[in-house]
């Protein structure tokens, strides 16, 4: 059984005229171990999508089945790393990370808490900032902060909602590779929202596009099948990757522009000069030069 | 070191001394001095600008009385009376100067006879004391009540009744707004259903509430050794300066960011939790802001209750002199002015302080 399973799930906001579409029809089923990334333009409803698989949000119509149950509110089963941090200011990052794990492990005792929040401080590389406040710290570090406050509630699944598309590139890659490093340890279930499709690949066993809004849905799924652990490097030079992510993009800018057709809505197109899909397969990429398609 | 200084002189809101600090540390000491003569030095200038100013129109104020007084006898009682009335004011005879405005000099008098005044009272005090202490430890083995010093109080007696019944009036409004603050502030309902009665109670003017105060508080204390005047004071600075507490606890209650909701809803937090650890900290700023404006609006009516309530404190101790008006009254009025406004200045400061203090700069 799927330990996660959307049902033709709607969701809408607003009433009446003003009544907005979001998202419809979406289908997904995730198993158990698996890494899901889902790769949509910005205002598709992606933070919509993973919202109501945590529970801060419900579906209009449809369900949303954890291990076949609906869902009926958060929990800390399913661990939340926000689009903009959500570090609460006025805590320290032990404190932040100590708000979730008290709840999370109630029983804990006082040194044991202690001990397991500054095990996934380590983790996340921050024991120097362990009594920083969050204005102190660069995104970056604020990022692994959230991150390490999932963890830290020892989630089933863990949902990311863009968690990594405000840093620069290369803070994007260091914490790309700390991400999967922790998640390769026990194999948690983890969903990743991006509007990256590199980092996707980099990262997931799956990609699946969102359709942009309104009325956004699911598109076919890309099985991302490279071996274990994956280096950036390495991959960009397969032949099968450039396939894959020319496959992928393609997909993207075709549902894009059908919908700039059929909608008079105004969208920005993303800027696809630097490195169209087709004219990067002989050029040796650097890490650095990672664009931002949406 | 220095950059600690800096900061602590930030932190009690005395930056305007931080160019200075930096200049004498040899740090860009031709630009530090001149931001220190420009932030600090002018602004000092601005002082003896402001007293030449306030000299010269007391000046002109005195001599337009005086003329009038001399024009007055004049006509009156004819041209030997107000040569006699002339001579008079220019010997500065207390009894015929002219009743105006008084001088920086005249004011700074005042300041120094009231600080004499408060030293003979407290010597006073003190000899009171001494000559009851056995009296009254034996009073206290019989279980009596000492006897206390019933004299006239000193300006600065009078300054810490004032203080003492800002004090109370504050903590009366902080204990009624903020949880008020935040029970509204939490429920769209309660908010919008009481809105009209803040809206319209917000700004009822002091006296009025002096008044409705009066008329309760007379019916509910009959215990005649009550110090009725203190409590109706009180009661009335703290009603009116709590609105803005209560407003600005609502308004930061009801408007915590969406995304600290979020990680308390995602984290299942308790109620008590929420409030305790997300709602209230994130309310803080606007908290905070709403308490200093508190307390200088209850300085600022403290006064002028004070002054209706017959309570002992600043406010009646100008209106005494108002109406005493010995030939230095006017004069202390003024000091008792400046030292309003000082105190008031003060307090503000101290809550600035605490205000940065306790909130959180977002990150
Ligand atoms: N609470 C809300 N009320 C009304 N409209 C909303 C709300 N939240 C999101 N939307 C709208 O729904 C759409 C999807 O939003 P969102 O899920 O945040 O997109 P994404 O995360 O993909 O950028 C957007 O058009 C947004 O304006
Ligand atoms: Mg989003």
């Amino acid at each position: 059984m799927p330990i996660l399973e959307l049902k033709n799930v709607n969701k809408s906001y607003g009433t009446g005229t003003s009544k907005v579409d979001v998202l419809r029809n979406i289908n997904l089923s995730v198993e158990e171990g698996e890494f899901v990334a889902i790769v949509g333009f910005s205002g598709s409803g992606k933070t919509t999508l993973i919202n109501m698989i945590n529970g801060l949000q419900f579906p209009d119509k449809g369900q949303v089945l954890l291990h076949g149950n609906p869902v009926n509110g958060p929990g800390p089963d399913r661990g939340v790393i926000f689009q903009n941090y959500s570090l609460l200011p006025w805590l320290s990052v032990f404190k932040n990370i100590k708000l979730s794990v008290d709840e999370a492990f109630p029983n804990l005792s006082k040194q044991e808490k202690e001990k397991h929040i500054n095990k996934y401080i380590k983790m996340v590389n921050l024991s120097h900032a362990t009594h920083k406040y969050p204005k102190e710290l660069s995104g970056g570090m604020r990022q692994r902060v959230s991150v390490a406050r999932a963890l830290a509630m020892n989630p089933e699944i863990l949902l990311m909602d863009e968690p990594l598309s405000a840093l620069d590139a290369l803070t994007r890659g260091t914490l790309q590779e700390e991400i999967i490093k922790i998640w390769s340890k026990d194999k948690k279930t983890a969903i990743l929202i991006t509007n990256d499709v590199d980092e996707g690949i980099l990262m997931a066993d799956r990609i699946i596009p969102l359709t942009p809004g309104p009325k956004a849905t699911l598109g076919p799924e890309f099985k991302i099948d490279f071996k274990r652990p994956r280096d950036i490097t390495e991959i960009n030079k397969d032949p099968h990757y450039k396939r894959l992510r020319n496959d992928i993009l393609e997909y993207l800018i075709e549902v894009g522009a059908t919908r700039k057709q059929t909608s008079d809505q105004k969208y920005l197109l993303p800027d696809l000069k630097p490195v169209m899909p087709g004219r990067v397969f002989f050029g040796r990429k650097k890490k650095n030069e990672k664009v931002k398609y949406f | 070191m220095k950059d600690k200084t800096i900061k602590t002189i930030k932190f009690f809101g005395l930056s305007f001394l931080e160019p200075l600090l930096r200049a004498l540390s040899g740090e860009e000491t031709q630009k530090n001095l001149a931001s220190f003569i420009k932030k600090t030095l002018f602004p000092i200038a601005s002082i003896f600008l402001f007293i030449l100013v306030w000299h010269l129109g007391a000046t002109a104020l005195f001599n337009k009385e005086a003329e009038a007084r001399i024009e007055k006898a004049k006509t009156e009682q004819g041209e030997e009376a107000a040569k006699a009335m002339a001579d008079c004011i220019a010997s500065g005879d207390v009894s015929c100067q002219p009743n105006t405005l008084p001088s920086p000099q005249q004011v700074y008098q005042a300041y120094i006879a009231l600080w004499k005044d408060h030293l003979q009272i407290s010597e006073k005090k003190s000899d009171f004391k001494e000559k009851v202490a056995d009296t009254n430890a034996q009073r206290e083995e019989q279980g009596l009540s000492p006897i206390t010093y019933t004299g006239r109080p000193s300006f600065l007696d009078q300054i810490g009744t004032s203080l003492k019944t800002v004090a109370a009036g504050f903590l009366l409004a902080l204990f009624i707004a903020v949880p008020i603050g935040i029970i509204i502030g939490l429920s769209d309902v309660l908010r919008n259903s009481f809105n009209w009665l803040i809206q319209i109670l917000k700004p009822v003017s002091p006296v009025v509430w002096l008044l409705l105060v009066f008329m309760i508080v007379k019916t509910v204390i009959t215990d005649p050794n009550m110090d009725k005047s203190f409590i109706i004071s009180f009661i009335s600075v703290g009603l009116c300066a709590m609105w803005a507490t209560l407003v600005n606890t609502s308004l930061g209650v009801a408007t915590v960011d969406k995304d600290y909701i979020n990680v308390s809803k995602v984290l299942k937090l308790s109620i008590g939790k929420q409030i305790f650890k997300i709602i209230l900290p994130a309310s803080f700023p606007l908290i905070f802001t709403g308490l200093r404006i508190t307390v200088s609006v209850a300085w600022m009516v403290l006064i002028a209750i004070e002054l209706l309530a017959q309570s002992p404190g600043l406010g009646s101790f100008v209106w005494e002199e108002f109406q005493n008006g010995a030939s230095d009254s006017n004069a202390k009025i003024i000091v008792a002015m400046f030292v309003i406004g000082i105190i008031g200045f003060l307090l503000d400061r101290i809550m600035l302080t605490v205000q940065n203090f306790m909130t959180f700069s977002k990150a």
